[in-house]
């Protein structure tokens, strides 16, 4: 009964989103206000049901009802209860639904908080979301129908694949859903503005606390993503450059790269068509994301031609709505009018610059990605395109962005001061030089490039303090003054540089984890000691134990440092007999922001059993900086100077102050 | 979630019981060695893998890549000389880096070549907005003889500009 609910509300929401993406845009295009207005409680109805549908589904899989064949095939009656909930999502039909879900809140989100957006641009608004939600709700239905039952109830079913039981599962998928639909606002508002033909700088500052909340989930989304990797995989790696991770990853570009332009846009009326353009791809990315990773054309592009029904119908979607849009977009952009005039080096310029190569480095992760695909689609020619490369390409596009980043905010609108903005930004090449020298002397050879990096890193958390600095006189007046000065900040412009100050974080992360950690593989006897950076690793026991759902062989380890000992380690390797599959569980031992990681390898015939362990240092950095980053973009978003005229709630914009 | 979901599933299909990348046994004694070893198996692919290089993954055939990546390595082959041999006996396909050639040559010269572009449309464009725009703006207009007259006066008569 209550998948059959579930089934029902779905369909019942297909039909709510059919009326709502074509009687209000009729209404916006006759000028009716009545048709227009349904759009508002079409919208939140349309999500109550989706919602209904969603909890049905929950509900079969807490009570864990074998008859639903996707309860069957992903759930088990002895699985914890919060696997059993996020094994919801753990599965094809599942995460579709939720990705429902999510475009459904959304939606209701527009109509409930929109109140203050003109009349027709609502409901144009509204009715291109539907258009999606009716895309994805009549794609689950046909082809991924979650709901489906079984002829005969079995008594067990085969359980959630053992690596996605974890919290990671719970949290990941939903952050990362809530960032790449959170995209289809901003797109749905271009698409908006080019049926209307009509756009200005109060559209900008209507989509930029979307997008801003988009990019912050997907900022999160990701880096919990990466986290997981991190500590599930067991070989301690947390980017792999893989085509389901690009897929995360172009959408974020292009939503940063949105983000900026925004600025400018509703600033200084200016580059208006690339912002609509990049509100446009920002989506599709999505999109494509959707496909890439749903369809299996990843696996090879012939498991995609033998089993085409899911793909087809995901890539006429895609079809549908990127070349949709790209065509009304070709057809209407070149109307709208451009505004505000500046010189190359401006804050304008430095914001183009920063979308210059953030595009350039979206497209490349994109043609990397899709590359081999097409070269074997049309030549049979198989090649790999694998983390070297992105290295070789990625790196050099983003090492730049990150040096001219702390420049950006220093600089002013119009005509800016190039030479001005160096030498305010004196102090933090000064620290970035001392990072650097520093480096080379603990370091004593290494890696020639790391110290350049870490360097880099320093300077742009510098640089994004001194903008800090810059506009509360700091050190010039008394503390006192400077600090008053702080609290009437526009928390846009403090949420910029916490953001700014993030990202140096990360790459702090990323250049200190890639170049300077140690690694030892070994296998290891119990009583057994290894040493790694000072440390000392005792191999204590090897012991066995049960689980709620699984068998794990757990290894003890003892972990000294300067004969105090400082903590155990306890990785593991579990089996889980109902999909007969195992996984290994590393033991991370966290130290400042640094972390040993041990994860545990095969048993040897003589009682030896193989282990890794690593030393990564500041590798907690990786994601404490986006975490920042987000931290910047909610400071942003909290910022109420800059709402008048923007509905409701948290609509705000600018990362910039207006000067 | 899509993300990581296919990542590990695909993992799991051909990794059904996870052991670890490089095991103790394949370690070379040699620490230099070893050392290139290592950054050759990063650069290699494990072909039954989707997207892994022979050092992360666990495939049986990985394995046999690193100990044949050592074998050569101990019987003085260059990185260059142990690629190519590779590359002869799987092709292309074995590097994750691809190599520069005719069927390559778009993947390599896009970045760059998307960033020159618009780097050069976008500095024209906004040159010669600037230029159309300045025509039409006040400053941009020569003064008129009657124009240049007033405030050659209007100078003339306030004495902070009087010389």
């Amino acid at each position: 009964m209550i998948a059959e609910i579930g089934h029902y509300a779905l369909v019942l929401a297909l039909a709510l989103a059919l009326i709502q993406a074509t009687l209000p845009m009729i209404g916006a295009r006759i000028g009716d206000r009545a048709l227009m207005a349904i759009s508002e409680p079409v919208a939140v109805v349309q999500f109550l049901f989706v919602a209904l549908s969603f909890a049905a589904l929950t509900a079969l899989y807490v009570t864990s009802d074998f008859s639903v064949a996707n309860v069957f095939e992903n759930s088990h009656s002895q699985k914890p209860l919060i696997y059993k909930i996020s094994g919801v999502w753990g599965n094809h039909e599942g995460s579709m639904l939720l990705w429902a879900l999510i475009l459904a809140i959304f939606g209701a989100m527009v109509a409930i908080f929109g109140t203050n957006l003109p009349a027709s641009l609502r409901a144009n608004v509204l009715g291109v979301q539907s258009w999606i939600a009716a895309a994805f709700q009549l794609f689950i239905l046909a082809t991924s129908n979650p709901f489906a039952r079984l002829a005969q109830a079995p008594f067990e079913g085969r359980d959630l694949n053992p690596i996605l039981q974890d919290v990671g599962l719970a949290v990941h998928p939903p952050l990362l859903y809530l960032g790449y639909v959170g995209f289809s606002i901003s797109f749905s508002f271009a698409v908006a503005a080019l049926i209307e033909g009509r756009i200005d700088a109060a559209w900008a500052r209507w989509v930029r606390p979307w997008t801003l909340a988009a990019w912050m989930f997907l900022t999160l989304g990701i880096a919990m993503g990466s986290y997981w990797a991190y500590y599930e995989l067991g070989w301690g790696g947390w980017w792999f450059w893989d085509p389901v991770e690009n897929a995360s990853l172009m959408p974020w570009i292009a939503g940063t790269a949105l983000l900026h332009s925004a600025v400018v846009m509703e600033k200084r009326n200016a580059l208006k068509v690339w912002t609509i353009l990049l509100a446009i791809l920002a989506f599709s990315l999505s999109l494509l994301g959707t496909f890439l990773v749903r369809s299996g054309v990843l696996t090879s592009v012939h498991t995609f031609a033998s089993d085409p029904s899911r793909g087809v119908f995901i890539l006429a979607i895609l079809v549908f709505f990127i070349g949709g849009s790209l065509a009304l977009f070709a057809w209407r952009a070149p109307a709208l009018k451009q505004g505000g005039l500046f010189a190359p080096i401006s804050r304008e310029g430095a914001l183009v610059f920063n979308n210059l190569f953030l595009t350039t480095a979206c497209a490349t992760v994109l043609v990397g990605t899709l590359y081999p695909l097409a070269l074997e689609g049309l030549t049979g020619d198989k090649i790999s395109v694998g983390a070297p490369f992105f290295n070789a390409t990625f790196g050099p596009l983003f090492l730049p962005l990150m040096i001219a980043m702390p420049f950006g905010p220093l600089l002013a609108w119009k005509r800016g001061d190039l030479l001005g903005a160096a030498q305010r930004l004196m102090a933090a090449f000064g620290i970035a030089l001392i990072a650097m020298a520093a480096t080379f002397a603990i370091a004593q050879g290494g890696p020639v490039l790391a110290p350049f990096l870490i360097g880099i890193a320093f300077f742009a958390m510098a640089g994004a303090l001194t903008d800090l600095a810059e506009r509360t006189l700091l050190f010039r007046q008394p503390l006192s003054v400077s600090l008053r000065r702080f609290v009437g900040l526009p928390r846009s412009t403090i949420g910029t540089a916490i953001a700014h100050f993030g990202i140096g974080i990360c790459l702090l992360g990323v250049a200190a984890e890639a170049n300077y950690g140690a690694e030892r593989i070994l296998a290891m006897k119990p009583g057994q000691t290894v040493s790694l950076r000072g440390y000392d690793l005792t191999f204590n026991d090897l012991l066995s134990r049960n689980g709620p759902n699984y068998r794990e062989l757990l290894a003890q380890f003892t972990v000294k440092s300067d004969g105090e000992t400082i903590g155990t380690l306890e990785p593991s390797k579990r089996t889980f007999p109902a999909r007969n599959s195992a996984t290994t569980e590393a033991a991370l031992l966290t130290r400042g922001v640094s972390q040993l990681y041990l994860s545990l390898g095969d048993v040897g015939t003589d009682g030896s059993i193989a282990v890794r362990i690593y030393y990564k240092p500041l590798v907690l950095l990786i994601w404490l900086g986006p975490v920042i980053m987000v931290l910047g973009g909610g400071m942003s978003l909290s910022d109420r100077r800059l709402r008048v005229g923007a509905p409701g709630r948290a609509k705000k914009s600018a990362l910039q102050p207006a000067e | 979630m899509r993300a990581l979901t296919s990542l590990i599933l695909a993992f799991l299909l051909f990794h059904a019981v996870p052991t670890h990348a490089v095991q103790p046994d394949e370690i070379l004694p040699d620490a230099a060695l070893e050392q290139r070893a290592r950054e050759l198996s990063r650069e290699l692919r494990c072909m039954v893998c989707q997207n892994q290089s022979i050092d992360d993954s666990d495939a049986p055939l990985a394995r046999d890549l690193r100990l044949l990546v050592r074998e050569r390595l101990k019987a003085g082959d260059s990185n260059k000389q142990v690629l190519d041999f590779l590359t002869a006996r799987y092709g292309d396909f074995v590097l994750l880096k691809p190599p520069l050639n005719m069927r390559t040559a778009l993947l390599w010269s896009l970045p760059a070549g998307i960033l020159v572009v618009g780097g050069v449309v976008l500095f024209i464009a906004i040159r010669r907005r600037r230029g159309q725009g300045s025509e039409s703006t006040p400053q941009g207009i020569p003064l008129t003889a009657a124009e240049q007259a007033r405030i050659d006066r209007l100078l003339d008569a306030d004495p902070r500009t009087r010389s």
